[in-house]
């Protein structure tokens, strides 16, 4: 494989895997995705979506730069200074709230640059917490903030909104446009839900099954972020339409 | 509370079979604490007590500095493990006093020999306890860490070590106890001084009185360095499982 990272800011995301297998319990490589194209503009919104076990984190895992074990290639945007949201929290357990974001920064920035971000997230009262002793929203939101806390040109986020309740993921919403448009960040998003992609996104990747391929792309109208009720509704008839029936709990939405 | 109960039945006991038995194989504990007091004073158990626990101390440095990077190594990398692991075994299974003899015939009755010895004794139990430890890490935590840019200083701090911690505090545990009881055979068979070299003289004498003291000495000592150097190490690696939900 290749790992091209070009100087300049306005490089697009490219993400090209050829072949991605992975080795079953009999010690048979079994393989998850082929012939699979990403590409999103500088700066632009991309999501993902797909059935559950098609190969989304591992495809957000390549993205990421962790997982070498594939054919194709890989460009990434910017610096590729790298923002990631797993899909569990992976906080570290034995460092407090506090810890485990300041580990992100750079030794010589402190906390309070998060003030704003922390508030948002309304982690304040909880940074002197273990994350042991936080509910799994909670800890979500952690992450998400440790995320953003980087600075990231490039975020990846991996359902970042389960397990969230209704008020907290609106507001994580637009704080994700508003952070991605005016840091000018390249983000892809793994997401089940249908309204938080048209919402959210630039650009949505419908993905296959087994091998996962990309099956519909579909560019959205501008402004993303700011779409009405109406807008939306009209995009999500327009998915039912060229959506196969291989996802119905999408076509449903 | 109950521990304080429980060894003044013991000393009572003890007590009450030398007054009984009125043997110089069974000191009472009033003339073991005497010539515990006499040779605290006269400098000559603190000398000798000193000269066991530095190499205690010796043996233990090297065992953990050795054991946790072999161990580690092993734990992280098949290759490693698989020319490693008979290497191990042998080890593992060579009795303490076939070491100490072959460490005293091969580098001579020096220092150097009885440290080696003792080190080489208590290796591979860290090897086996901290390879075990670096097999369980959590991969997602590698990849956050990657994925964030750790520096591999900040990765040894804040991921690896703290999932290590309990396996290195299970080790440190063990080890005192397994290394100082092999120093006083080692100072036995090849050293000048030391409390197993007292033993031993005392032994051939059939000094009861002064095994007793200097055994019982040193022992409270190990118990006084494992209650409050190791113990509140542990907890303090502990601290944030605690509130843990
Ligand atoms: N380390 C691994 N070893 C073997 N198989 C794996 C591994 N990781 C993932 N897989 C398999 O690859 C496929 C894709 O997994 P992946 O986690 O990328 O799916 P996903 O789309 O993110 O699923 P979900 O929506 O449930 O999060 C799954 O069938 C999974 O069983
Ligand atoms: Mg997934």
């Amino acid at each position: 494989m290749n790992d091209a990272r070009t100087a300049g800011a306005a490089t697009p995301l490219e993400i090209r895997i050829d072949s991605k297998a992975f080795v079953s319990a009999e010690g048979k490589p079994v393989e998850v995705i082929r012939d699979l194209r990403l590409q999103l503009d500088a700066f632009s919104f991309g999501a993902l979506i797909g059935p559950s076990g098609c190969g989304k984190t591992t495809i957000l895992h390549i993205a990421a730069g962790l997982d070498a074990d594939f054919t194709g290639e890989r460009r990434i945007p910017g610096r590729g200074r790298l923002g990631m949201v797993f899909q569990e929290p992976r906080l570290l357990p034995w460092r407090t709230v506090a810890d485990n974001l300041r580990l992100v920064l750079s030794p010589d920035e402190s906390l309070d640059r998060l003030d704003g971000l922390i508030e948002t997230l309304g982690l304040g009262a909880h940074l002197s917490h273990y994350p042991g002793e936080l509910s799994l929203g909670l800890a979500r939101r952690v992450a998400i903030a440790r995320a953003f806390a980087v600075r990231p040109d490039f975020l990846l986020l991996d359902e970042p909104f389960v397990s969230l309740d209704v008020a907290v993921a609106a507001r994580l919403r637009e704080e994700l446009t508003t952070l991605t448009q005016r840091e000018r960040v390249t983000t892809l998003l793994v997401t089940h839900d249908l309204n938080d992609a048209i919402q959210l996104a630039d650009k949505l990747f419908f993905l296959s099954t087994r091998p996962a391929s990309v099956a519909v792309e579909m560019a959205l109208p501008p402004p993303r972020g700011a779409r009405s009720k109406a807008t939306i509704d009209e995009i999500a008839r327009e998915v039912g339409a060229r959506v196969p029936a291989y996802m119905p709990d999408v076509t449903r939405a | 509370m109950a521990k304080v109960v429980s060894l003044a039945v013991l000393l009572g006991l003890w007590a009450l079979i030398a007054w009984l038995a009125q043997s110089p194989l069974l000191p009472s504990p009033m003339s073991v604490g005497e010539m515990i007091v006499a040779d605290t004073r006269s400098g000559e158990l603190p000398f000798q007590m000193a000269c066991t626990l530095a190499r205690v101390a010796a043996a233990f440095a090297i065992a953990f500095t050795l054991g946790v990077a072999g161990g580690y190594a092993m734990g992280r990398s098949k290759l490693i493990d698989r020319y490693a692991d008979p290497w191990l075994v042998v080890l593992l299974n060579l009795p303490a006093l076939v070491i100490i003899i072959f460490a005293y015939i091969w580098i001579g009755l020096n220092e150097t020999a009885a440290i080696v010895a003792v080190a080489l004794n208590k290796l591979p139990n860290v090897i086996v306890v901290t390879r075990e430890g670096a097999r369980s890490l959590d991969p997602a935590l590698d990849d956050m860490a990657q994925a964030f840019r750790f520096t591999w200083q900040s990765k040894l701090r804040n991921v690896v070590l703290p999932q290590l911690a309990p396996y290195l505090a299970a080790v440190s545990r063990s080890g005192l106890s397994i290394i100082w009881k092999i120093v006083l055979v080692v100072e036995l068979l090849g050293r000048p001084n030391g409390v197993g070299f007292v033993l031993g003289s005392s032994f051939s004498l059939f000094d009861m009185t002064r095994i007793l003291s200097y055994a019982i000495s040193f022992v409270a000592l190990m118990l006084v360095i494992e209650t409050f150097l190791v113990q509140p190490l542990e907890r303090r690696t502990n601290r944030w499982r605690r509130n843990a939900a």
